[in-house]
């Protein structure tokens, strides 16, 4: 291997490593505030890149019905329970957020080419499909089961993850696209090409930590989440609902699902399931944070990023065996840190 | 707190009659009647384990209840939850304090106000300022992060935490837990503050003779019922309060 | 008992008809009911593993992928006997899962699953990559199996096979679980903190049931391989994983018969839907995940425990089989210290949490025959001291010298070898467990026969004295009554009496209490008090901690009383309820 080619997968694993650290962090973050291990978080990813696909080839995304289906079944549910309850204002609300702003989105892309519009609308307009997909999830899956254990909602996580993945194959079909990149600009550093898109993922996935960091230390929701994470009946007193942070937690790792898949699309040939593979190594990264601490969470994604890249280079077979085998030695290693585990 | 109008001292807070609370079959408070006028310092005492905390989770819509609750005039029912209460201006300050440890001091007090923030009060600013004046000492201590605190700091901290939702009435459990008696005397002695306020507060206390101290009422809570009350003066020097606690009943 | 041989009828049924289907049933039922045998057996691992210990696993796929393909390799390549590889199979699988759980296990609960996705992910990746063993076409001719010189090659005949082995597995479940180590793997449940302090090594209880369910999983896989006679790795993807986790949760986890049921039932949904659906969607795919995924969210929000309670509420059983042998020879005593010897000294214990002192130099001793009572306020640091004695939570600093020996940093089962028990301030029980099973987890440490003796009923001698014990201390305690009912349909008080006999059936002589009177009635309490009188004559030293001053004052020999962490005084009752350090640390006061 000489320095180009070290170069070259180093900044393909620094691409790749970049949003498996922002994945990292939105499965700490639902875990820390849930309780809930968010295995979905991988579709999130597939059907942000394969949303905006459809979009740029003119079609209607199917992701469009999922958000109707879902908007209609919680303005159902949580409408009967408003009425139950005599509470007419809510239940007006309700039905406003869950139906008919997903029928004005759905008027919006039957009135308007998408496939013309300028690229950042497009992106605007596939986050606006696929983020309320997140808090809905949460309200029909886990809410009315918050209290179970972590393992209770991990086998929910599962199920949900096996359904989201077979409606994406419904939806989008066994083959896999791109979407157009973002830009053709290419640098040259030393020997090296650095390339547009790379840098951006890059660039973009920083900005978006810092936004994060911004939201959790600076403003009062977040937090809030951070004070539900760390002392839940606390919480709780101060009237920071468990459904609230969970709602709130849930939208921001869709978000950052779905914008990640937005970002590697120009890169990465995405198929329905691919998000799921791209998900579990956000996931070795957060094992490695002990699915507690964000920077140790986010270094390790880098580095499975990395482990990959090069690994693809020397044993390009056996590319997910390494990843995957990786988490034995972490795990090996929280094992020996660890030195009493009792869940009272 | 606007309804000052009326002005008069007997305003019934809370009214409780006929409460128990279960966990499965095991009753843990039976047929408790209670009432906290406004202003006014209501004290239920007890030895350990007699179901102090229970009732005050029962209260804040942590546990589920049998019997009737009557909070600012309005009977509670099915829908009762703890959000509900907050934003109806009950707050508990917990016996574990339930602080966020990792948050600095003003954060967990910014916090407080969390449910005043989203109903569109943008005061908290001021409210901390008040809280500041009441406890000198966290404002020396802003930027600490709270579980760093000395155990009478996070009191003050919880205490202060929960005033920053400006609560109609304040429910606190066993303020002086594991606190040495100097700070306990600063803690009773902020509650007698508190009470000018305005804020009716409920307290729960195993620290018999503090707690009356400051109280106008006091109830003695034994293995789940009231088995005495009256006014704190009368209390304190009633025998019975003793034996209660320190068994001494079946010997004299 | 009527009960009991409802149950024997429909069992004895189920076999007929098991026996008889392949005589009747046309080929695709036989080879439907085949891979529901097959899917039978892995999900019998997970409900050893996952109903009764907790644990959870999405990677038992990949073991029945290790099973197969060590059977493809070595008959094809290596030309060995079926009959052989399968014990090369099962080592090959021990060993890959004696690693893995020693690395998984002791990390908190949602370490394991996370990690079996991962390694159930890379051993699929790697089956598919190996040359050797054929990449993702896989490897193909391999034999059947012969039993002398009969050859087992048509569904048929593998029909029997499969479900002998079944039915032989679940029979094994069975005997295990209702045994000794059975008890100490169902204890898991509740917290390994309780199966500590009664002696079961809970590491290596997980670890034996993760083993074991991961052999079950790679038998599975060599029964696959030689019907087949082909392997692939695409049944032992995760997706296969994730199915057997759901048949297991959809039957009934924590039931052997869930198994089955949850094996036939996705078993048979897959096959319709698979049918179905593609002509539904008017495209071919995978959509039964679909409704899977949906049918999992709806059993877990719904019916959490599966079909097979749904089932057995027809035919009602009781919560146990176990029952006593009134003539089981009496379990051996360990000597009893001398009554006023010194039995447990603590010597300057301290406990730090962060920077929370809870004890602060605290040094007491007990002698055998007494009863220590240990007083104060809440939060005065008495639970803390309890678990640090017993090893629970052992201390920041201090010696804790128990019988002549040091013991602080000993894990709380070497302690209970040593012969102390304890009860809990918060009710430790197996709430669906009967009293006469939770008791005799207590006596674990009097018995030694192995996993292996119970899953062959030749434990049953043992087996049977463990019992009359338990049943012994439960009649002792004055719960004859309550002997069979589950644990969790006590009153709490009585619940906490059920805690003094499972500590009682451990035959110790120093008790820890913790709190035992609470939410006893007047009488119950003077019952108890007897009970602990005349334990104190036989020799036992209990040190209790207890709220009920009147309790406590009536019984105690000598009383502490600690303050924020500190030994405020110690002495006699009356001179406790006369020092006036202890009124104003009861009372409190301002001035």
């Amino acid at each position: 291997m000489d320095m180009q080619i070290a170069l070259l997968l180093g900044q393909d694993g620094l691409t790749n490593g970049a949003i498996y650290a922002l994945l990292a962090l939105a499965l700490v973050l639902v875990f820390a505030v849930t309780r809930v291990i968010f295995i979905p978080q991988g579709e999130f990813v597939a059907f942000g890149a394969l949303t905006l696909v459809s979009l740029q080839a003119g079609k209607l995304p199917g992701t469009l019905w999922l958000l109707l289906a879902l908007g209609t079944l919680i303005a159902l549910i949580d409408g009967a329970l408003a009425l139950r309850n005599r509470q007419f204002r809510r239940g007006l609300w309700i039905v406003s957020v869950y139906c008919v702003l997903p029928l004005l989105l759905a008027g919006t892309l039957f009135a308007i080419p998408a496939a013309t519009l300028p690229l950042p609308l497009q992106v605007g307009l596939a986050l606006m499909l696929v983020v309320p997909l997140g808090p809905m999830i949460y309200r029909l899956a886990y809410q009315p089961i918050a209290e179970a254990s972590v393992l209770v909602l991990l086998i929910v996580s599962v199920a949900v993850h096996v359904t989201l993945m077979g409606i994406g194959l419904l939806f989008f079909g066994a083959e896999g696209s791109r979407t157009l990149p973002f830009s053709d600009v290419s640098f040259s550093l030393g020997d090296a090409l650095l390339q547009g898109q790379a840098v951006l993922v890059v660039v973009t996935s920083v900005l978006l930590i810092m936004a994060l960091y911004f939201f959790f230390e600076r403003t009062i929701y977040g937090k809030a989440l951070r004070a539900t994470a760390m002392n839940r009946t606390g919480a709780r007193l101060m009237g920071i609902s468990g459904t609230l942070a969970g709602m709130l937690s849930f939208t921001l790792a869709a978000t950052i699902g779905a914008f990640s898949g937005i970002l590697i699309s120009p890169i990465t040939t995405i198929y329905y399931d691919s998000g799921f593979l791209i998900g579990l190594k956000g996931f070795v990264g957060a094992i490695i944070g002990g699915l507690a601490s964000y920077p140790v969470a986010a270094a390790g994604a880098i580095l499975v990023g990395l482990l990959e890249s090069y690994s693809s280079f020397w044993a390009s077979a056996f590319k997910e065996v390494i990843v995957f085998t990786l988490i034995i030695p972490v795990l090996l290693w929280r094992s020996l840190k660890t030195h009493h585990v009792e869940e009272e | 707190m606007s309804e000052l109008a009326g002005a008069d001292e007997r305003i019934v807070v809370l009214e409780v009659s006929s409460l128990s609370v279960s966990y499965g079959k095991v009753d843990a408070l039976h047929g408790i009647a209670l009432k906290v006028h406004r202003g006014e310092i209501v004290t239920v005492i007890g030895p350990n384990g007699a179901g102090k905390t229970t009732l005050l989770c029962a209260l804040i819509g942590l546990l589920p209840v049998r019997g009737d609750i009557v909070y600012l005039g309005e009977q509670q029912d099915g829908g009762r939850s703890v959000e509900k209460l907050v934003r109806q201006g009950m707050t508990l300050v917990p016996e574990k304090r339930e602080l966020f440890s990792e948050m600095s001091v003003k954060d967990n007090l910014l916090l407080g106000a969390f449910d005043r923030y989203r109903a569109g009060h943008r005061d908290q600013l001021e409210t901390i300022d008040q809280v500041f004046e009441i406890f000198p000492r966290l404002r020396e201590r802003r930027a600490q992060m709270a579980g760093t605190l000395s155990g009478g700091e996070r009191q003050m901290l919880a205490m202060g935490r929960a005033l920053m939702a400006k609560p109609r009435l304040l429910l606190l459990d066993e303020p002086s837990l594991g606190l040495a008696p100097l700070v306990i005397k600063e803690i009773f002695r902020t509650i007698t503050q508190l009470k000018k306020l305005g804020v009716a507060i409920l307290l729960v206390e195993q620290n018999a003779r503090a707690a009356l101290q400051v109280a106008d009422y006091g109830y003695v809570l034994e293995t789940g019922r009231l088995s005495l009350e009256g006014p704190s003066r009368d209390l304190l020097t009633d025998p019975r309060v003793i034996e209660s606690y320190l068994g001494l009943g079946g010997r004299h | 008992m009527k009960h009991a041989a409802h149950t024997t009828t429909v069992l004895l049924l189920f076999i007929t008809a098991l026996a008889l289907a392949p005589l009747l049933l046309p080929e695709f039922y036989i080879t439907l009911l085949n891979y529901i045998g097959l899917y039978a057996i892995v999900a019998l691992g997970l409900v050893l593993l996952t109903g009764v210990g907790g644990l959870t696993s999405f990677g038992q796929a990949a073991f029945v992928g290790l099973g197969a393909y060590t059977s493809a390799y070595l008959t094809t390549v290596h030309g060995v006997s079926p009959w052989l590889t399968l014990p090369a199979g099962l080592l090959a699988t021990a060993l890959i899962a004696l690693s893995i759980g020693i690395v998984t296990l002791r990390l908190s609960g949602h370490f394991l699953p996370l990690g079996t996705i991962a390694w159930g992910i890379s051993l699929y990746y790697l089956f598919g990559n190996l040359e050797a063993l054929g990449g993702h076409t896989g490897i193909s001719g391999i034999p059947s199996l012969q039993v002398l010189d009969l050859e087992i090659k048509s569904g048929r005949a593998f029909f029997y096979l499969i479900w002998v082995v079944l039915l032989v597995f679940v029979l094994a479940t069975r005997n295990l679980l209702d045994s000794r180590e059975g008890r100490a793997i169902r204890a898991l449940r509740g917290g390994s903190l309780m199966a500590e302090a009664m002696g079961v090594n809970t590491p290596r209880a997980k670890i034996v049931i993760f083993t074991i369910a991961a052999l079950y999983a790679s038998v599975s896989g060599w029964l696959y391989a030689h019907l087949q006679r082909f392997v692939n790795p695409t049944p032992f993807s995760l997706t296969q994983g994730i199915e057997y986790l759901f048949m297991g949760v959809v039957g009934g986890v924590a039931h052997v018969w869930g198994a089955i049921i949850g094996a036939g039932l996705i078993t048979i949904l897959k096959q319709w839907l698979q049918d179905w659906l593609p002509k539904l969607f008017g495209q071919s795919g995978n959509f039964e995940v679909i409704v899977f995924g949906l049918l999992m969210i709806f059993v877990l929000h719904r019916a959490r425990d599966g079909v097979w309670p749904i089932i057995t509420r027809w035919w009602p059983q009781r919560p146990t089989q176990a029952r006593v042998v009134v003539e089981a020879a009496p379990l051996a005593r360990r000597p009893m210290p001398k009554p006023g010897s010194l039995l447990l000294e603590i010597k300057d214990a301290t406990k730090r949490f962060g920077g929370l002192v809870a004890n602060e130099r605290v040094s007491f001793s007990v002698m055998a025959g007494e009863v220590m009572a240990l007083i104060g306020p809440n939060g005065a640091g008495k639970s803390t001291m309890f678990n640090g004695i017993s090893g629970v939570d052992p201390l920041t600093s201090g010696t804790v010298i128990f019988r002549g020996q040091r013991v602080e940093s000993l894990p709380a089962r070497d302690i209970a070898r040593l012969g102390m028990s304890r009860t809990f301030q918060h009710v430790r029980l197996l709430a669906g467990m009967s009293v006469i099973e939770n008791v005799a987890i207590g006596a674990h440490l009097r018995g030694n026969k192995s996993f292996i003796a119970a899953a062959c009923r030749t434990d049953r001698k043992e087996e049977a004295r463990l019992l009359r014990e338990a049943a012994a201390q439960i009649e002792r305690c004055g719960l004859a009554e309550q002997m069979y009912e589950a644990a969790g349909s006590l009153p709490l008080g009585k619940q906490r009496i059920v805690e003094i006999a499972r500590a009682l059936a451990a035959d110790p002589c120093l008790l820890l209490l913790d709190e035992p009177a609470a939410g006893l009635r007047y009488m119950e309490k003077q019952a108890l008090a007897d009970l602990l009188r005349r334990l104190r004559d036989e020799g036992i030293g209990i040190l209790l901690v207890e709220h009920d001053m009147d309790f406590v004052m009536g019984l105690a020999d000598r009383v502490l009383v600690m303050e924020f962490g500190r030994k405020l005084a110690a002495g006699l009752p009356e001179e406790i309820q006369r020092n006036p350090a202890v009124v104003e640390a009861y009372l409190g006061g301002v001035e």
